[in-house]
């Protein structure tokens, strides 16, 4: 791993002052751009108003809302099989991991635990709906910055991905496949050699994408230094995931708060950077994309036999009460606060979501910086709309 | 010289004329086919177009076809007369760009003695064009672009010119039929089979040139002005239909232009070895081995165009004044005092 | 050895790539450009992919099993299903008993041009009327034609794969389709 020098840092901040500094001689008038809702950079309809000084922006705030959904309230007259339905498009690129945490807090209040293949092969298709997430990622910054081929690359190899959970949910991007109590059915015969080899795959993509961009003097120069910010920074905005990993902290919640899932069944680690930078966010992702990898092999060894659902009635009333689960989600922290009524739905669910916070430090990141570094921060802070709106 | 036919002076010109407009728009359609769809498209695992025509050849006139019958829309705000002259400014610079460059002994529309320094004044008119078109949108991403093209291509004229000097320095001339000659009948150390391709002793300026020519013509790293995923198309974000074509249009001619002059200029040109410069065979021949040299300068142009991100505009700025000009004039310097001393 | 610089190496990654799309053929036919093997994109309409069994393509009725319980009609989150029934009287199950009413299916359509295509309705029929098969081919210019009735659906029931066998470990046993 490699990390900015001073030097290069206290350059960066010079020329930002230099300009400012001549910005103000100059006695120039402000702009204001909409990098307006319809824009390739940002990931869907959000909106940032910058006012610009020159190339410099003085301030940047960004309004979403432009993809509200209402998914609380469409919860509130759902039953719980059909609520499922709908949070897997709330993070529609990693969409297994969206039903995880709201399963696991209908369950804790059900106080019903999935048997132990359940929990498995879930943390199998959690971490694959990591990969695919986060590949597109890989491909897309290359994209924002300019590089026309990575992101080519990276729907390519993530095809493959997204074919194996097809071949066991039956759906690519909505697999709709966890149930109170465990899933909705079990592995069909010889998708677990499909899959590795399919991560044999994928880290090749992972070392390509290494060549292609990381290891590319132009993408160093690009990211390296901008958009800096410190871990408590990070930390006061709430922030989480992959960008609070590369500002330093050691934050995973799979490792410190698993809520049941097989993550301390197997050997793993934990990805951090000091740097805080874009380069830094795009490096903690690439090598927590091998490192998901990895876990998949390992927990594809180790699946313990046995049945797939618990023992839950065929109708399912979840009994009064409140729960709160989060987990570590491709995008960062996810969290489901289901208030139940004991009825056949929730009463109402809050839907915490790592994008909203994250966008949130964009007014005090984007102080001073030039207008591509404004792209190159939002790619690397890599959010989805349907994540921030809901 | 040996005149093919005995024309007057007025019917020559315009046959000339006519077959370098009717050359333009074919070299631009022959280079945006090979690399922009299929060379792409190869280089990501897909096909590219392969429905219209055999192997997809047609595209580009389906596309041209597909641009006529959109609406002109004009932005109310706009400057009316700049906005629709723009595209044209900057087309005019590339069609004067191929007035000088030759494809054979005899086959140029005017052999100028000022070849090298026309091509280089003529070929930075592009930058008004942008311009006008950058400020005449009423858009403010159109004026950012305009903006940091005016910057950009300004400061990478600098280098192409002072690479061409260490060429116009070894060649002893400013005029391009003279300086294929001059490499044709070069010696390295006294062997005069392949002559002297000056790219084996100007490597430092072909690097510079290709460099400078990939700034010029605004592609990757340095697309700045059109910058896609942030300007969303930079200086000709408001512009559709035709005059978007010839923006196109204007790109690839210069890119092709650009190509030529450097296979002119450091690879040789239309002369082959085994033949004799003033070889009449070699107007048939040459412009066949011209384009086999443009392909491949603009393959590297392209490849890096697909492969790298861009560079920020301070970052550009910083590499064309502190990096690409010193190092030119220490070409420059070098290459007088080999010439002097050998 | 001297690190090669990232320019190089990116370039050889896209170089990598063109060479393995335009040369795919192994051997001594390797110099044969054959783009359109190279090419991962499948060429649709004139190449089609096959889906996986379980893919979720339409939902195939079979009729005989279907009781009109309502049950998928009730849990289907976009209230795509229509069904209509009756009760008829049916002969006793034994000489001397009483006549039992059944449900006799008069209408049961599936909208997709609303269907989620979640497979809740598949999941909850008690009686395994509702399977899913994975054609997906069946779009239609007017919007109307999107709601299959009984006997569309009923045309399904031909595509509907057996359901597959589960990897060893598994305590599950593999259901079988009515033909």
């Amino acid at each position: 791993m490699t990390t900015t020098s001073d030097r290069d840092q206290l350059a960066y901040i010079s020329s930002q002052a230099a300009d400012a500094r001549v910005n103000v001689e100059l006695n120039t008038g402000d702009m204001t751009l909409n990098i307006g809702p319809q824009h390739p950079a940002t990931h869907g309809t959000l909106r940032i108003a910058c006012r610009l000084d020159g190339e410099q922006v003085i301030m940047a705030e960004p309004m979403m809302g432009y993809m509200h959904r209402g998914y609380e309230k469409l919860c509130e007259v759902r039953t719980y099989p059909q609520c499922t339905t709908l949070i897997n498009r709330i993070d529609w690129l990693g969409s297994f991991a969206n039903e995880v945490p709201f399963i696991l807090a209908a369950e804790r209040l059900m106080e019903v635990e999935a048997p132990p293949r359940a929990q498995w092969i879930r943390t199998i298709l959690f971490e694959l709906s990591r990969i695919a997430n986060v590949a597109l990622f890989l491909g897309d910054m290359g994209v924002q910055l300019g590089a026309l081929t990575p992101v080519f690359f990276a729907f390519r190899d993530r095809e493959h991905v997204l074919n194996q959970i097809e071949a066991i949910t039956g759906g690519r991007f909505h697999p709709n496949f966890d149930r109170i109590g465990g899933l909705k059915d079990d592995i069909p015969k010889g998708w677990i050699e499909e899959t590795k080899s399919v991560m044999v795959k994928m880290r090749t993509f992972c070392d390509e994408m290494e060549d292609l961009l990381v290891g590319n003097e132009i993408f160093q120069t690009r990211c390296r230094g901008v958009g800096v910010i410190p871990a408590d920074v990070a930390l006061s905005y709430g922030m989480s995931g992959a960008n609070l990993r590369a500002s330093g902290v050691d934050w995973d919640l799979r490792r410190d708060a698993n809520p049941g899932l097989a993550w301390d069944q197997i050997d793993w680690r934990v990805w951090t950077h000091p740097d805080g930078d874009s380069f830094a966010r795009y490096w903690v992702r690439l090598q927590e994309t091998r490192e998901a990898t990895y876990i998949v092999d390992k927990l594809l060894d180790g699946i313990p036999s046995g049945p797939i659902m618990a023992k839950v009635p065929r109708i399912i009333k979840v009994p009064a009460g409140e729960a709160y689960i989060s987990t570590e989600n491709p995008l960062g922290e996810m969290g489901y606060y289901i208030v139940s009524k004991g009825e056949l739905g929730p009463f109402r669910v809050k839907i915490r979501t790592p994008s909203f916070n994250n966008i949130s430090v964009v007014p005090w990141v984007m102080k001073g910086v030039y207008v591509p570094d404004v792209i190159t921060i939002l790619g690397s802070l890599y959010f989805i709309l349907g994540d921030i709106d809901r | 010289m040996i005149e093919l036919l005995a024309l007057p002076y007025w019917q020559e010109t315009s046959i000339k004329l006519g077959l370098a407009l009717v050359v333009i728009p074919t070299t631009s359609l022959i280079l945006v086919y090979l690399f922009l769809f299929k060379m792409m498209a190869f280089m990501q695992s897909r096909l590219g177009p392969n429905e219209t025509g055999p192997y997809g050849t047609l595209q580009l006139i389906a596309e041209a076809i597909k641009f006529l019958q959109k609406e002109d829309i004009n932005p109310a705000q706009a400057d009316r007369r700049v906005f629709r002259l723009a595209p044209v400014v900057v087309l005019a610079s590339t069609f004067l760009l191929y007035v000088v460059l030759p494809a054979g002994p005899d086959a140029v529309v005017q052999n100028l003695d000022t070849g090298v320094f026309y091509a280089m004044a003529v070929s930075s008119l592009s930058v008004l064009g942008i311009l006008m078109a950058g400020w005449a949108s009423a858009n403010k991403y159109a004026l950012l672009g305009g903006l940091r093209a005016a910057g950009q291509l300004i400061a990478y004229e600098l280098p192409l010119i002072l690479a061409v000097m260490g060429v116009v320095i070894q060649a002893e001339t400013m005029n391009l039929q003279g300086i294929v000659e001059a490499q044709a009948t070069g010696e390295i150390f006294g062997i005069g089979v392949i002559g002297n391709p000056f790219i084996l002793t100007q490597f430092l300026a072909f690097l510079i040139f290709m460099i400078a020519a990939q700034a010029e013509l605004t592609q990757t790293p340095f697309d700045m002005p059109v910058a896609e995923t942030e300007l969303v198309g930079g200086y000709h974000i408001e512009y559709t239909g035709f005059r978007f074509l010839l923006f196109f249009m204007a790109e690839f001619g210069t890119a092709f232009a650009f190509a030529a002059l450097a296979s002119v200029m450091f690879l040789g040109g239309w002369w082959i070895p085994g033949f004799d410069v003033d070889n009449n065979i070699l107007n048939i021949l040459g412009p066949g081995v011209m384009l086999g040299k443009i392909l491949l300068v603009a393959f590297f142009i392209f490849w890096v165009r697909f492969t790298y991100p861009r560079l920020r505009e301070d970052q550009l700025q910083k590499f064309a004044w502190k990096v690409l000009i010193p190092l030119a004039l220490v070409n420059i310097v070098l290459t007088g005092i080999f010439k002097v001393v050998f | 050895m001297p690190q090669v610089p990232g320019f190089i190496k990116g370039l050889s990654v896209t170089a990598k790539t063109a060479g393995r799309t335009l040369f795919p053929k192994r051997g001594w036919k390797t110099l044969i450009p054959a783009p359109q093997k190279g090419a991962v994109t499948v060429q649709y309409p004139r190449e089609k992919e096959a889906p996986p069994d379980r893919a979720r393509g339409v939902i195939a009725l079979h009729e005989e099993n279907c009781t009109a319980c309502m049950l998928c009609s009730r849990s289907c989150p976009d209230w795509c299903i229509y069904i209509e029934g009756h009760k008829v009287k049916a002969p006793p199950r034994r000489a001397g008993g009483k006549a039992r009413s059944v449900n006799m299916l008069d209408r049961f359509d599936i909208d997709y041009a609303l269907c989620m295509y979640c497979g809740i309705c598949v999941e909850v029929c008690p009686f395994d009327a509702l399977f899913w098969t994975p054609e997906y081919e069946y779009s239609e210019p007017r919007i109307a034609d999107l709601l299959h009735d009984k006997v569309r659906l009923g045309e399904w029931m031909d595509t509907v794969p057996d359901f597959l066998e589960y990897e060893s470990g598994s305590e599950e046993k593999v259901r079988k389709v009515p033909r």
